[in-house]
């Protein structure tokens, strides 16, 4: 017994110690996708900042996916516990409007490029929300097994074509992208295809096109789907990030091949939620992660593209590949012939309304 | 004797009854107190979020609070008289307008009325933008100038539409109704267009077949488990409750590699020369995956009442049954499974309350025709942040719930359930 005291007793010292030493340092709560991304972000932006900062502790939080919900009900509650939140472009623009993440000023916020081109020139366009500070250009594109079609595939029209290329389809379950692909791959021309989408013809027109395949579509909800199912030979071509095919096809050597055509950029990013309880911090943190090296660094680990024109010269080799990162980019010249843009407003406005159409016609 | 009994004394004096009733309060005190945490706990954790799901339903607060003046102003405008309401609607607007842009808040109007109307969303921002720039009247023209919308007489039969204080809106659209903003008219949507009916429809019809194969399944393995030796019997329960320890998603992927169409069971098939290469059988990505999943995720909350019910009802019933003459099948269906009645009730209502609202199995293997309409749910809450809806939607799937639960207590009577 008195052992067990006493065994007892240092564990509650050693305890309190562990606790005393953990409060010393700020703890920053860092939440992102998880897997391969927050690996990405940790190696080019977390471990070199708490290498330099002793006083910073940075904890990764995959939450990711529901942040947008989380935060609202967060800010509901009077209680936020996230300092820093990585959402793609539209979630944050919602969280801006909503009054949920703070505004930032990027020129003063941010590094300068090394140049000395203001932060908000460097980045460009990519600023598409002033609470948004952007770090990846990713896309939704397809892959496909190349063991499996008996010529390769160029164009996307190629993926509603199934007397050429017979067998299944893995699409995204949303509207958005797979109705802007149809209509392309109808006549519409690619200029034209948020008017078209705006009427309810084109919807009908969309729709219609997607039943020609719909009977052999697996339809995915979350991005790491689609490279198991081309792996386990379930379909011949599956949209999905371009990241994770890019680890299909080096990493896991699967014989896939990626298919550009009509790739959709979009743009993921940070956000700070407003009523973080370490602001300054954050703020410090930030300018030094989304320097001009520190983009390109990241790219070390994930096939993503920076966002600011100042780190696309510096981007190198994979970490462990080793093979040059550049021709596997979204961005890549090569890759990007034909390219369409995320469009924010149009799906801001007609989201909800096609959602209900587009699950209407899945029901059918 | 009421007298006598009146005129008994305790030690110290007080009289029986009294003393009696002071000892009773004091148990009655700690008894309540020994409950008050979990009460406290009931109220916080379950009565209370139900009830904020229940007014998030019907809540329609945004509009009137972000927009009070427009909102009354609006209220003497007579929307089917075919004309644009007044100036003095449009100068409380653009004043609200850059009000609210000054807080942030003029984009929460713009999507909570791009719920009922698409547009809105993009139509407040702009005027966010550029409102600013109005200073003198009229405002009339002036907002119109900044986008056409404005001057079309359904922008503001929507806005006056919803600027009450609880709306019905969300209701209307989890049964698939849909109001007409240009005659106030509520209309059933075309069965084309129909989501949730269908998918309400598709719930409790795939539950309860998972319910049905569960019994099917979990009877004859639960009347084993209680015939056999305990030894035997508890080494078979470890099976039983092996899936329960695995992660809900393991569970949920391994399906998927046994079921697919190039996956274990479809190339057993093939190799036996069952199936050729075309005729691969799809048997996930659809209805058939999640019945299969979800049968199997569910079948210990069968077996376990089953067993500890059938576990009591003593061997000798039966035997009594046969050695007065009754074939075994009659012995069995007449005196052996009336007793189990307990057992397949709890069995039943707690798969087929689970099944209703799981959402992660048919949102991996249900494809397009295995989804739920917790999906939708889940949907609405974290991905569209249509909270409105989501709600609306819990509201009739709690509704349904409690409906089939009142029909089990009229039908089989709920004090006869026996969870073990």
């Amino acid at each position: 017994m008195n052992k067990f005291m006493r065994t007892m007793t240092a564990a509650a010292v050693m305890a309190m110690v562990g606790f005393a030493g953990q409060t010393m340092a700020t703890e920053l709560v860092v939440v992102s996708w998880g897997g391969a991304y927050t690996a990405s972000q940790q190696n080019a932006y977390h471990a070199p900042y708490m290498k330099n900062n002793p006083g910073i502790k940075i904890i990764n939080d995959d939450s990711a996916g529901s942040a947008v919900a989380k935060l609202r009900a967060m800010k509901q509650a009077g209680n936020t516990t996230w300092d820093l939140v990585d959402a793609v472009a539209s979630d944050a623009m919602r969280l801006c409007d909503e009054g949920l993440v703070d505004v930032i000023d990027h020129d003063n916020a941010l590094a300068s490029a090394p140049d000395g081109t203001p932060a908000s020139k460097d980045f460009g366009d990519f600023i598409v929300s002033e609470c948004f500070i952007p770090q990846i250009v990713y896309s939704t594109t397809f892959g496909y097994r190349k063991d499996k079609v008996s010529r390769p595939m160029s164009s996307i029209c190629d993926v509603f074509d199934l007397k050429s290329f017979p067998g299944k389809r893995a699409l995204e379950k949303k509207p958005i992208n797979n109705l802007e692909w149809a209509l392309i791959c109808d006549g519409v021309a690619p200029s034209k295809v948020y008017d078209v989408l705006g009427t309810n013809a084109g919807v009908k027109q969309a729709l219609a096109k997607l039943d020609t395949i719909k009977s052999k579509v697996v339809w995915w909800t979350s991005g790491s789907q689609t490279p198991q199912l081309l792996a386990d030979g379930e379909v011949v071509v599956g949209s999905t990030y371009n990241g994770r095919l890019f680890k299909l096809i080096e990493v896991d050597k699967q014989p896939v091949s990626m298919l550009w055509d009509w790739q959709v950029f979009d743009l993921d990013g940070w956000v700070v939620p407003s009523g973080t309880k370490n602001k300054a911090a954050v703020m410090k943190y930030l300018k030094f992660a989304t320097d001009t090296q520190r983009l390109a660094d990241q790219a070390k680990w994930i096939s993503y593209g920076p966002t600011r024109a100042s780190s696309a010269p510096l981007v190198g080799n994979h970490n462990s590949l080793g093979i040059p990162m550049a021709p596997h980019m979204p961005t890549d010249p090569l890759n990007a012939k034909t390219t369409l843009l995320f469009n924010y407003e149009f799906w801001a406005d007609n989201r909800d309304d096609l959602d209900a159409k587009f699950n209407a016609w899945l029901l059918k | 004797m009421e007298k006598i009994q009146e005129n008994i004394v305790t030690a110290d004096g007080i009289p029986l009854k009294i003393s009696l009733a002071r000892a009773q309060r004091r148990s009655k005190i700690v008894a309540f107190m020994m409950v008050f945490p979990l009460l406290v706990f009931i109220v916080v954790a379950f009565i209370g979020p139900i009830a904020d799901m229940l007014l998030l339903s019907i809540d329609n607060s945004i509009v009137k609070k972000i927009l009070p003046k427009s909102s009354e102003a609006l209220q003497n405008w007579d929307e089917y008289s075919g004309e644009l309401p007044g100036e003095a609607v449009f100068a409380a607007m653009v004043d609200e307008i850059k009000k609210a842009k000054a807080a942030k808040e003029h984009t929460r109007v713009g999507q909570r009325l791009n719920y009922e109307s698409s547009g809105f969303s993009s139509l407040f921002r702009k005027a966010g933008r550029k409102v600013t720039k109005i200073k003198t009247p009229p405002f009339k023209e002036a907002l119109i100038k900044t986008d056409k919308r404005w001057g079309e007489i359904y922008t503001w039969q929507v806005i006056k539409q919803n600027s009450s204080s609880y709306t019905e809106g969300y209701y209307l659209a989890a049964l698939d109704f849909k109001r007409k903003f240009s005659s106030g008219n509520i209309e059933s949507l075309e069965s084309k267009d129909s989501i949730y009916l269908k998918l309400f429809f598709r719930t409790i019809v795939l539950s309860s077949l998972i319910t049905f194969l569960t019994f099917v399944i979990g009877f004859p393995l639960s009347y084993m488990l209680s015939t056999v030796s305990t030894r035997i019997s508890n080494i078979l329960i470890i099976f039983v409750l092996l899936p329960f320890w695995t992660s809900l998603l393991v569970r949920t992927t391994s399906w998927i590699a046994l079921l697919q169409q190039e996956g274990v069971i479809n190339d057993f098939l093939v190799l036996v020369g069952f199936i050729n290469e075309e005729g691969r059988l799809a048997m996930i990505h659809n209805a058939t995956g999640t019945v299969v999943a979800m049968t199997h995720i569910l079948l210990p909350f069968m077996i376990l009442p089953l067993f500890s019910v059938m576990k009591t009802i003593p061997k000798s019933y039966v035997r009594a049954a046969i050695s007065l003459g009754a074939h075994p099948w009659k012995a069995f269906w007449k005196v052996y499974f009336p007793n189990t009645g307990a057992g397949i009730g709890a069995g039943s209502i707690l798969v087929f309350i689970l099944a209703i609202g799981y959402y992660i199995t048919p949102a991996l293997v249900g494809g397009s025709s295995g989804t739920f309409i917790s999906n939708r749910i889940a949907y609405h809450i974290s991905s569209s942040l249509n909270w409105g809806l989501g709600s609306a939607i819990g509201v009739i799937l709690l509704g349904i719930v409690l409906l089939f639960f009142v029909f089990y207590d009229r039908i089989v009577g709920i004090n006869n359930m026996k969870l073990g």
